[in-house]
Formats: structure tokens, C-alpha cells, sequence
């Protein structure tokens, strides 16, 4: 155990846990869609959760940033939200919101950063981004919603570590990256034993079981993520 | 195993070496070598050589020809060397040979003897009868150290290699401890030359610290920066300097395995790389226990498939694993946990080609090259509007005027210097008031570009900066990988702005808008590439405001070059009645006859190609492109005329 200081709250956290798992644990939210415990290496994607060391000069991803003893972390410096809230809009740039379709009933990851980054859910002063990629992908047992999707990976590292198959892959290049099945097919005939965790994991509601219209019913509480805090 | 022993069996395979090197000087016949690499194939070597070929045994004349790399002279491709001892003269370095010349040089110079000026370049030795090649600033101003046997030897022969002095390096390594090796690398001050800079030394020692016994040794041959072909010509030309420069660094890092990832796209260098292992294996100079030595060293081919991305570090490791190419966070970085989970040292192509000059000639004779800071050789790839394109190596800290004017011969046509791009897409546009930044890892960052991996594109008034800041951020959004937020989907925004700024729907608040978006990518991104992505854009705004503004504020483009913002009359002044080359040439009709019997362009139907203008004879001149169109003086088509077309329509 040591002790670090974030935003003057003094903390006894792990040695060499995650700054971003630390605060979470300790009910200090930073935004974030990409991060989840179980991955060994942080995917550091969706560019959100970050923080202000004291001693490094720039912002940096708390996800990737290990605890020692001494750290000091500010969570809401200016640079920090500055950041925070370009890598949101740019999300919400190219991420369709229609509330009324949505499958994340309440719980929606993004609707809690808008209102922790006290910015709205448009993209302002950023257009939308059009895109020439299907609305709706059939994966068989999942429908795929590319335009929800924010591309966090989280669905991508939970089949690889589930059913270690790795029968969910990020395809395509730039802009048109979407998740697909590794050499396209449907997952009703992958040997995966529908678990659904990919679609219980997803934050954004991209990746629905078919004949839900919530969340896949997974009894596993411990996927539930993304970390939600309280209100 | 002592130093006897290697030098032992090292000197019997020089020995082999200079014996075949005094043979074919004995023989006494005169010697055709040919730049076949990519380029000389792309203009015409292939035919060159099959008429050299057909010449000389119509005529029945002996002769050797022999196939070789760059020269890195581009602009006189196809090169050929006639090395013609009986004919009195030194060996003549001839430009633009094609099968026809071939022919000509077979007949005048082989069967007569006379050189045939009218096609000499120079010689290769300095001599009475023929200027040397060293006369001209493009030979002389530079200083060859990666690139000083490309285009000299062939590079299918290693013994030509050896007899140059090669894999004597690698001899001597074998006999020192990789300790000193590495000493004798952080004083010579290398620095990566893949675009960072980081210490070469300094990567080796830390990897060597965390030496488990499996390191690999990794040659970033990734080039994907457009316009720049120097990691290409390297390896076609002399893959054995590469080899044995991996080799040095595979020993002093504790390697046993090394792989060179080269792009599938340079399927060359690809079947050149992995002829030059077999027959460095053949010679016991790569393989299992090297010389004698407990030394092995497996070296493999990977061939990536064309992914930008990967020539960053973390994806180049992530594809060779036969994952997606996608960079991770760093830390850990490759040197502590790399493929596989080993300790893995990534160095370029170039980095790998200096070192057997430094082992041989030692550090500090190294670090008296270029500037204290950044010593050594730059090579780069010179294109765009130069009058002697193709590879330079200079010495670091020469300035970019003297590479771009000495050199490479300045603009041509009678145009002037507007901005040089240096880096490729992770680099900047530099202005005229740049060209005397001193050319080194530092000078360039601090002027906003950055050293890259080779590119140098030069660019004359004629460029709009604003869509070469477009035309680079297409490339970088198009290879992103799609990982990070800011990389994904920041450049698009980037180029979706710059997109209407030349369609002149560009807004008040877009030039604040570009500026504190790229702030944001640059600062906010995963990996270097899109970190560096937005410095097209940044350094375009800082130098080139101007630009941006005229399109913004006036719908104008000072170049002339951003289609929707410019357009094409026929000054009637100038027009020659009766005259009718340019409606030939127009492709869409848009070209009419006035009442006058000179001719107008319909603006409605114009698509702005220019064809009228290159076509329109030059005593009338009489085509003029102006910038906004509305500059255009309207020309009303005849109501006759008009129903003709439409009649046709």
C-alpha cells in the first residue's frame, strides 16, 4: 500500500494499480469507455480519462499511469478537460444519439461523461460525420449498430479472454473501423456458447442480442461495467 | 573463440573475394553495369539491358554486364557505366540510356571507341579527357556513408560487397564483447534515423538490460511516408550493408533472432534481401554460429501488407505476432517486452547501414560528420519541383538551401521556391525564410517539420499550401488504424475542414477551429503517428496564414490551384480569329465561338482542366486562369450558337 493524493483527497491505493482503477475504486470518477480490469495492457483508446501528474508536463491517460507512492493527481485541471472533453465531441461526432432507440435504457456511459464534462451530447463546434458504412450489421445471434459504436475494444477483449477464440475483431481503416467477425461469417455458428458478454460489456448499445431490446441478460454482474458513478 | 581464429576465417573469405575482383579486372573486357533497382526498371532498364544484350552479340563483341543498384540520381535514369579500359578513357557514367543510345554505345564507343559525348553524364575518375562527375555540385556535395556502395556493386554478389571492405565490421565485433560494442555506439552519438532520433546506444543498452536470453532484433524497412524511397533503394542496392549492420546490432544485443520487415509493396527489395541471406548464410556470415563463433543468428524476411501504421513500432510487432496492426501504449516499450513478449530492438534501415562504417572507422570519426548533436549522414529522397530529383546524402547540419539549390539544381521552369515538406505526414511545410535551418534532428523540430524517414517534397508558387495540407491529411485519415479517438476521428474532421476551405465554402471560424483541433489530436493522441498527424496543418497555418485566409475571406487561391476557386477565359484581345485548337481539346464543349469568330468558354460547363490553356498556341497566349472566378470576365455565348449545342446534346 501507499499513499497518493488526488484533487487533496489523500488515498492508500495498490502499488502499481492504475491511477484511473484507483480513483474509481475510491469513488472519484473520470470519465472513461475503454478501460476494464481484466485487461493485462491498458487499450488506451478512447483517449478520455485524463489526468494531471504532478512532475510530468503534459496530461496523460490515468489508465496508463501506475501508482507510486507520493503520486499527485488533479483530475479537473483546465489542459486535462480540455482534452477530455475534444476526445468527447469527437465520439459524439460520429456516434448517432437517438434516445428513443437506444437500448442503453438510463444507464447510457455517455449521457453520465456529457453531464460529468458539463457539455452537452452534440459535437459543437465539430459537424456530424457521415460515413459510408451500413446501419445495421447481422451477426448472426447480434445485430451491430456501427454508428453507436465508439470503438472502445471492450467487446473485442472480453471474447478474446472468454471463449479465447477471438472471433470479434476491430476491420477496416481509418473512419470506416468497425467491429466485425475475424473473416466475416455469423456468430450463431461460431464456437463461442453465446455467452454474450460481448453485448452485456458494449457501453453504447452497438452490439445487441437479437430479440432484446436491452441489455444481453448475462447473470454476470462483474461485466456490467462501465463503471457508473453515483449520481 | 579468439580474434586468430575469425580474423582466420574471415581473411579466406576476402581473400576468395579480392580474387574474384582481380579476375574480372584481368579479363580485360570492357564492363556494362546497369541501374536495375526499381527506378532504372520504372524507366526502361529492363530495355536497356536486352539491347545492350542483342547489340553486343550481333556484333559479336565481348562484354560483361553486370546489373546494379542506385546511384540515386533519378533524374538521368536509366544510368549506365561503361568501364571500357582498351578504349584509354576512364569508366563513363552515361544518362538516359535507352534501348536505341544502348545501341548507338555499343557500336561507337565498344566496336570504334568513340564515348559519345552527347550522352556522357561524366566520368567515374577524375581524368584529362572527360569531366568527372565530381565536377557537379549533385556528386560533390555529398557524403556518402550508408549509400556509398548503392549503385557500384551488385548487389546479388556478396564477394563484391566483401572486396569493398565488407563484413570486415562484423569480423571484428565477433571478437569484442557486446559491451564494447555498444560503448563504442553511445560515443559515436548515432541517432535512430527512422524520424525520432532517439540514441541508438542508448536503445541497445537498455534492451541488453533486459536480456533474457531471446532478444530479437528487429529492421523497420516500413516505408510508407509518399514520396520517400530511401529504405527501398537501400535494400535493392547493397542489402549486405543492412545485413551486416543487423548483425552487429543482433550480437550486441544478446539477439539470436532478427527479422527484416520490409512492405510487401517493394517486392524487389523483398526477393534482393532474401537472396542476400542465403548467401551471407552460404558464407557462414549469418546463421548458426557465425564465423566459427558460438554466435547464431536466424535472420528471416516478414513482408507487411501495406499498412502505414506499422511502421510504428508497437504495430510493426503487433503484425509480425499476426495480430492487427494497432500501436499500444508505451510504456512497456518494445526494448523490454517486444515480440513475443521478448526484449526487441526496432531500428530503421538506415540506422542498421551506418554502422558497419562506424565499427570499422570508429566513434569519434563518426561524430566529426555532421553537427554535434545529430552526427552522421541524412539520405533523403528529394522529389517534386527540383531539376535533379532522386537520393541525396548529405552530412547533418547542411542547410536546406544548399540541399535544394546546390544539390538538386534549384526550381525549374523559371518558377520560384515556396515551401519545402519535410517527413512525409507526420512532418511540415517549411517557407523560404526556413532554407537556412540547418538539416538535423533538432533544428527541424524546433522549425515545426521533423527529419522522418526520408521525405522531401519541394514545392514551387505554383502549390497551394492549403491543399497540400489537404492532400497529406487524406493520407493520414485514410491510414489510421482506427485505435485512439483523436487520430480516428480528429483527422477526418481535419480534412472534412480543409476539404471545403478549397471549395470555397471555408468559414470565419474554421482557421481557430483547425488550429485548436490539431492542438488537441497532437496532444491527445495514442501513438506518434497521430501525434504528428495534424503538423501539416500547424506548420500550413503558421507560415501560410495568408493562404488560408485568401480562401476563407476572398474565395481566392493564390496558386491557382483549388478547382472550385478558380477560372479559365480566352482574353479576346489576344485570340486569334479563326483559330480552333482549344475547342478541339476541350472534353466538355464548354468552348464556343463569339460573334467576333474568336472564341469564349462557357463558365456552366467548364470542369476547370486546364487542357485549353497548355493547348492554346504561344504566340496567342490568349487562355487566362484567374482566381475567384468571378475575376472571369463573362463572354455571353451567340443564341444561334447555343441552339447548335443544344440541338447536338
Amino acid at each position: 500500500m501507499v499513499t497518493i493524493v488526488v484533487d487533496t483527497k489523500e488515498i492508500q491505493a495498490d502499488d502499481g494499480k492504475s491511477v484511473l482503477q484507483t480513483c474509481l475504486e475510491h469513488g472519484i470518477f473520470i470519465p472513461n469507455l475503454c478501460f476494464m480490469k481484466s485487461r493485462e495492457h491498458p487499450h488506451a483508446s478512447c483517449r478520455l480519462c485524463f489526468v494531471e501528474i504532478y512532475g510530468i508536463d503534459q496530461p496523460v491517460t490515468s489508465c496508463t499511469e501506475r501508482v507510486r507512492e507520493g503520486l499527485v493527481v488533479l483530475t479537473a485541471t483546465a489542459r486535462a478537460r480540455r482534452l477530455q472533453q475534444a476526445a468527447f465531441k469527437l465520439l459524439m461526432s460520429a456516434h448517432h444519439c437517438r434516445p428513443k432507440a437506444c437500448p442503453v435504457r438510463g444507464g447510457c456511459q455517455l449521457i453520465r461523461i456529457a453531464r460529468h464534462l458539463k457539455v452537452g451530447l452534440n459535437s459543437q463546434p465539430l459537424e456530424r460525420l457521415e460515413r459510408a458504412i451500413d446501419e445495421e450489421v447481422d451477426l448472426g445471434l447480434f445485430t451491430y449498430y456501427p454508428f453507436r459504436c465508439v470503438l472502445c475494444g471492450r467487446c473485442v477483449h472480453v471474447c478474446r479472454q472468454r471463449t479465447g477464440h477471438n472471433l470479434l475483431t476491430f476491420a477496416g481503416r481509418g473512419l470506416k473501423t468497425v467491429v466485425a467477425l475475424f473473416g466475416g461469417g455469423d456468430l450463431a455458428a461460431a464456437p463461442c456458447r453465446h455467452c454474450g458478454a460481448c453485448a452485456t460489456v458494449c457501453p453504447t448499445g452497438a452490439l445487441v442480442l437479437k430479440g432484446e431490446q436491452g441489455r444481453a441478460a448475462s447473470a454476470d454482474s462483474s461485466l456490467r461495467a462501465p463503471q457508473i458513478p453515483p449520481r | 573463440m579468439n580474434k586468430q581464429e575469425i580474423d582466420a576465417r574471415f581473411v579466406s573469405i576476402r581473400r576468395e573475394a579480392e580474387r574474384r575482383a582481380e579476375h574480372r579486372k584481368r579479363e580485360a573486357i570492357p564492363t556494362i553495369y546497369i541501374v536495375m533497382s526499381t527506378c532504372g526498371l520504372a524507366s526502361g532498364a529492363a530495355e536497356t539491358k536486352h539491347a545492350f544484350e542483342e547489340a553486343l552479340s550481333h556484333k559479336g563483341i565481348q562484354a560483361r554486364i553486370v546489373p546494379v543498384g542506385c546511384l540515386g540520381h533519378c533524374y538521368a535514369e536509366p544510368l549506365v557505366v561503361i568501364d571500357h579500359p582498351a578504349s584509354g578513357f576512364p569508366p563513363i557514367c552515361y544518362h538516359q540510356v535507352s534501348a536505341g543510345r544502348a545501341r548507338v554505345l555499343v557500336g561507337s564507343y565498344l566496336e570504334e571507341g568513340d564515348p559519345v559525348l552527347e550522352y556522357v553524364l561524366g566520368a567515374m575518375e577524375r581524368s584529362d579527357l572527360i569531366p568527372s562527375v565530381m565536377d557537379f555540385p549533385r556528386f560533390s556535395l555529398e557524403q556518402r556513408l550508408v549509400m556509398e556502395h548503392c549503385g557500384h556493386i551488385d548487389p546479388d554478389d556478396i564477394y563484391q560487397y566483401i572486396a569493398l571492405g565488407g563484413y570486415s565490421a562484423l569480423a571484428r565485433v565477433l571478437a569484442s564483447e557486446p559491451a564494447e560494442i555498444i560503448h563504442l555506439i553511445e560515443t559515436s552519438g548515432l541517432r535512430g534515423r527512422g524520424g525520432a532520433g532517439f540514441p541508438t546506444g542508448r536503445k541497445w543498452s537498455l534492451a541488453r538490460a533486459s536480456e533474457t536470453g531471446g532478444n530479437i532484433a528487429i529492421c523497420n524497412a516500413d516505408e510508407g511516408d509518399p514520396g520517400a524511397y530511401v529504405d527501398r533503394t537501400i535494400l535493392e542496392s547493397n542489402p549486405h550493408q543492412l545485413l551486416e549492420g543487423l548483425a552487429i546490432c543482433a550480437y550486441a544485443v544478446g539477439a539470436t533472432q532478427a527479422i527484416v520487415y520490409v512492405r510487401a509493396e517493394y517486392p524487389l527489395a523483398v526477393q534482393t534481401v532474401k537472396r542476400a541471406i542465403r548467401s551471407a548464410k552460404e558464407l557462414s556470415l549469418l546463421g548458426p554460429g557465425i564465423l566459427g563463433t558460438p554466435f547464431d543468428l536466424e535472420v528471416s524476411v516478414f513482408e507487411g501488407s501495406g499498412a502505414f501504421v506499422c511502421g510504428e513500432e508497437t504495430a510493426l510487432i503487433r503484425s509480425i505476432e499476426g495480430r492487427r496492426g494497432m500501436p499500444q501504449h508505451r510504456p512497456p516499450y518494445p526494448v523490454e517486452k517486444g515480440l513475443w513478449g521478448r526484449p526487441t530492438v526496432v531500428n530503421n534501415v538506415k540506422t542498421l547501414s551506418s554502422l558497419p562504417s562506424i565499427v570499422q572507422k570508429g566513434g569519434s570519426w563518426f561524430r566529426a560528420i555532421g553537427t554535434a548533436s545529430s552526427p552522421g549522414t541524412a539520405v533523403f529522397s528529394v522529389v517534386g519541383n527540383v531539376r535533379h530529383p532522386g537520393l541525396v546524402e548529405i552530412a547533418m547540419g547542411t542547410s536546406l538551401r544548399t540541399l535544394i539549390f546546390d544539390v538538386c539544381g534549384g526550381i525549374p521552369n523559371k518558377k520560384s521556391f515556396k515551401a519545402v515538406q519535410i517527413g512525409g505526414p507526420s512532418g511540415g511545410c517549411l517557407p523560404e525564410s526556413f532554407l537556412d535551418t540547418p538539416i538535423d534532428f533538432d533544428s527541424l523540430r524546433q522549425a515545426g517539420a521533423m527529419m522522418g524517414s526520408g521525405g522531401m517534397v519541394v514545392m514551387d508558387e505554383d502549390s497551394c499550401m492549403v491543399d497540400v495540407a489537404r492532400y497529406f491529411l487524406d493520407f493520414t485519415q485514410k491510414e489510421s488504424c482506427g485505435k485512439c479517438t483523436f487520430c480516428r476521428i480528429g483527422t477526418r474532421h481535419l480534412l472534412n475542414i480543409l476539404d471545403r476551405i478549397t471549395k470555397g465554402d471555408g468559414r470565419k471560424e474554421d482557421v481557430e477551429l483547425l488550429a485548436t483541433l490539431s492542438e488537441d489530436i497532437k496532444n491527445g493522441s495514442l501513438c506518434g503517428l497521430g501525434k504528428t498527424a495534424p503538423n501539416p496543418v500547424l506548420t500550413s497555418l503558421r507560415f501560410f496564414l495568408d493562404e488560408y485566409e485568401a480562401h476563407i475571406k476572398e474565395k481566392r487561391c493564390p496558386a491557382l490551384k483549388c478547382r472550385s476557386l478558380t477560372a479559365y477565359y480566352i482574353d479576346l484581345e489576344k485570340c486569334a480569329r479563326g483559330c480552333e485548337v482549344c475547342v478541339g481539346c476541350c472534353p466538355v464543349e464548354a468552348i464556343f465561338t463569339t460573334r467576333g469568330r474568336k472564341k469564349g468558354i462557357d463558365q456552366k460547363l467548364c470542369v476547370k482542366c486546364g487542357e485549353c490553356l497548355v493547348a492554346c498556341p504561344r504566340e496567342y497566349d490568349a487562355v487566362v486562369k484567374v482566381s475567384p472566378p468571378g475575376l472571369a470576365p463573362i463572354i455571353e455565348r451567340p443564341p444561334d450558337e447555343e441552339k447548335s449545342v443544344g440541338g447536338q446534346g
